[in-house]
């Protein structure tokens, strides 16, 4: 029928110039030359006036990185890396650096304003109340990362009041060596694996967050990271410790400019949580996907993992991945300490040529440790999806539990979807089940809808949001509110 | 105007692996405003494939004749605009959204067709007034609001939902596609003062059923018999009545 037809047409040509957050910032760069030996990291310590110690670690990491070769049994697929051909360092040239929101350089803030990066901390530095009888909200912390150097982190005297830290990691180097030192690597080894390794050789920033014994963090954490600059890898490195009986809500978030070149990604997120602590960690990621014939986009291949050290810490990973031309990423839980407990909620969802190979990994070591997984897949287009997960139940375990519930969703016949568990179960006294579905968006759901008066793009939005309801009430507010929109964004196009 | 749908000539085929099929073969049919019509006709004659072409399905394709809705060309319309422009659809077999919840789903639902129609949009209080109102004349349980829209309901509850979304909705002409089917004597009553609540001057229905009795609440100004994919018989109530005592034989012997 040509009117659909039409109408499809219509809608594809939307579905390019959807994605909104694609412009480039004019920012005067200071750019290493293009290239990885040692010399490019001893001049990336230098720049960040860091310790020896911190530039033998580096270089401890570059020298098993060479050794080591990429992955290849994720389902992904790429033309080969050059990674010679990568500036791995860029900063905003600095003006004696920053040190409030009104020395930020505006063109920056302006960035932030496109990217609606809620902006309600500056309203609240600048001393306004919250009005009588309206709810007093949260704030929300914002460690911005723009390109390779933060450039404004807020709040941080109300932390420091609660005796938390939040600062970018580079200032941790320099400030709270002893901390980093002890736990910088302690989760994810410098040789972890081949993206890992080159993370810890190049990193250039990232968050640091202290929250010490028995101190419930007093505000949700949030960082916004951004890609800007052409052909610069971003190697992110956070690192979050949480002592005992404490708390934190830590929100990473992020859009990139739209360009044609894939840029490479390899973050590196590491979680400490002791007795009784608890660490829950959000993303909603929308990096550029590349285009509808799957030109451009980011590689995202990042390492995420948290460790709970003591008896009954908790830590929560949610992920909405809606971005990225690969997405190469298994946020994972080492349950050591007695009863801890960990927990995977993940939205993936891939729509014209997008790859994406993700899932968690669960170790039960400790006895009584818990573990939930609950992984949505959403395909769409000519894209691609896997969900890859591991449990792995160790002898001492006794009395460990996992529950791992996959759903899968696809729209339209030309995509695919593929579930990869494995279990491990060494201790008998241990439970773990696993359930998974896969679905489509019928004709008669559609057209059901439609008839009622909702557009195809609302449709699909409704029932994908209702897909993924179970991932989507662990977010906090605004990001739960901001990842709805995402998903209908990322699959306008996808239905007809 | 004196039409509300105007049906002429209509032909439409399904692909039924890969031969079209000829489903609806000429279809003559006036519906005025303010009227209430009823198509009876036997199993598989064609009366869904009907409602499914007027409400514009993407899986038949029209090979000739016109539907024109308030004087406009409703062939060449989307679905939606078809709902925006007044039309509802209460499906046979209606269908199940998981984790859709059922009001959020009526809410999308009701601001969307407003928005296309100019009307503002309800907001959260508004629309829980308007639909508290119309689940308590469905006699319909509060927690049916909770749920996902019509998985796990009954039979009977599925059918109340068309009709609440019916109400809400706020159609010009509704097509309710044998609604009264399985549903016990008091869901019938529940279902028939529901559509009898939006009789107006406004407000039309086409009725497919089988039965004499929702047509006893109702009192349709005609009844069309269907047979074949053609409409080969139109009269008064009584032809209804005449079917339900006769059969249909007596028409299709007729019509041979
Ligand atoms: N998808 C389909 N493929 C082939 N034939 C179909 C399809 N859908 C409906 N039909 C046929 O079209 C005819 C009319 O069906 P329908 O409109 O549902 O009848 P009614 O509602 O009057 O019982 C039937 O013979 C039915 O088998
Ligand atoms: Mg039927």
């Amino acid at each position: 029928m040509p009117a659909i037809t039409e109408t499809r047409e219509q809608v594809e040509k939307l579905g390019q110039s959807s994605y909104q957050w694609g412009f480039e910032t004019d920012i005067e760069m200071d750019l290493a030359p293009k290239g990885l030996n040692e010399d490019i990291i001893r001049l990336i310590s230098t720049r960040k006036e860091e310790p020896e110690w911190m530039l033998e670690w580096r270089l401890a990491a570059y020298r098993s990185w060479l050794k080591m070769k990429e992955p290849t049994w994720a389902k992904v697929t790429h033309p080969p890396i050059d990674y010679q051909d990568v500036h791995y360092y860029a900063a905003p040239k600095k003006k004696n650096g920053p040190k409030s929101l009104e020395e930020v350089d505006p063109e920056l803030l302006r960035t932030y304003a496109k990217l609606g990066i809620p902006l309600h901390e500056q309203a609240l530095l600048a001393g306004v109340e919250v009005p009588e009888g309206e709810e007093a909200r949260m704030p929300v912390a914002v460690d911005a990362v723009f390109d390779s150097v933060s450039v404004a982190t807020t709040f941080r005297k109300n932390l420091a009041e609660a005796g938390v830290i939040f600062c970018p990691i580079s200032e941790a180097i320099r400030d709270y060596p002893d901390l980093v030192k002890q736990y910088i690597g302690s989760v994810v080894p410098v040789a972890d694996n081949f993206y890992a390794a080159l993370n810890s050789a190049v990193f250039t920033d990232g968050s640091f967050v202290f929250v010490p014994k028995g101190v419930r963090c007093p505000m949700e954490l949030s960082t916004y990271f951004r890609i800007n600059a052409r052909n610069t890898g971003q190697f992110e490195r956070t690192l979050i410790i949480v002592e005992d009986r404490a708390s934190v809500s830590y929100l990473e978030g992020c859009t990139a400019p739209m360009r044609d070149e894939n840029q490479l990604h390899a973050a590196v997120v590491e979680l400490v949580a002791m007795e009784d602590a608890s660490i829950k960690y959000s993303t909603v990621q929308n990096w550029y996907p590349g285009d509808e014939n799957g030109r451009g986009g980011i590689y995202n291949f990042v390492t995420k993992r948290g460790a709970c050290r003591g008896a009954r810490a908790k830590i929560s990973w949610t992920q909405v991945e809606t971005g990225s031309a690969i997405t190469w990423k298994y946020p994972s839980c080492i349950l050591q300490g007695e009863g801890s407990v960990g927990e995977f909620y993940s939205v993936a969802v891939t729509n014209n040529h997008q790859q994406a190979d993700t899932g968690t990994k669960m170790l039960h070591l400790g006895r009584n440790t818990r573990s939930t997984i609950i992984a949505k897949t959403i395909s769409a287009g000519k894209s691609d999806s896997t969900y890859r997960g591991q449990v792995k139940i160790m002898p001492k375990a006794s009395g460990a539990r996992n529950f791992t519930q996959c759903d899968s969703l696809l729209i339209g016949d030309q995509c695919g979807a593929h579930t990869v568990p494995y279990i491990e179960n060494r201790n008998m006294a241990a439970r773990v089940e696993h359930e998974a579905t896969t679905s489509k968006i019928s004709e008669d759901q559609m057209f059901y809808c439609r008839q009622r008066g909702l557009s195809e793009e609302d449709a699909v939005g409704l029932i994908v949001n209702g897909f993924c309801k179970d991932v989507l009430k662990e977010l906090p507010m605004e990001f739960a509110v901001e990842a709805q929109k995402l998903l209908a964004i990322s699959l306008e196009g996808s239905v007809g | 105007m004196s039409e509300l749908l105007k049906i002429s000539g209509l032909h439409a085929t399904i692909d039924a692996d890969g031969t079209p099929k000829e489903i609806l073969r000429g279809i003559d049919l006036v519906i005025p405003p303010g009227e209430v019509h009823a198509i009876m006709g036997p199993n598989g004659c064609g009366k869904s494939t009907l409602s499914y072409v007027l409400a514009g399905r993407d899986d038949y394709e029209v090979t000739s004749g016109s539907a024109l809705f308030s004087g406009k060309d409703l062939l060449t319309m989307e679905p939606e605009e078809r709902a925006a422009a007044g039309l509802f659809l209460a499906f046979q077999s209606p269908v199940e959204l998981p984790g859709v919840n059922n009001a959020n789903f009526l809410r999308t639902a009701v601001n969307a067709v407003r928005r296309a129609r100019g009307e503002p949009e309800l907001d959260a209080v508004g629309f829980l007034k308007a639909v508290r109102a119309a689940t308590k004349n469905l006699s319909m349980a509060d927690d049916m609001l909770k749920r996902n829209v019509n998985v796990g309901f009954s039979g009977g509850e599925k059918k109340r939902n068309e009709v609440l979304q019916m109400t809400m909705l706020q159609p010009t002409l509704a097509i309710l596609d044998e609604t009264d089917s399985g549903l016990d004597v008091d869901a019938l009553r529940i279902v028939a003062e529901g559509v009898q609540n939006l009789r107006s001057p406004n407000f039309s229905a086409l009725v497919i059923t089988h039965h004499q009795k929702l047509l006893d609440y109702l009192g349709p100004d005609r009844v069309h018999v269907m047979a074949k994919g053609r409409i080969i018989r139109s009269g008064g109530p009584e032809l209804a009545k005449q079917i339900n005592e006769e059969g249909y034989a007596a028409f299709l012997k007729e019509a041979a």
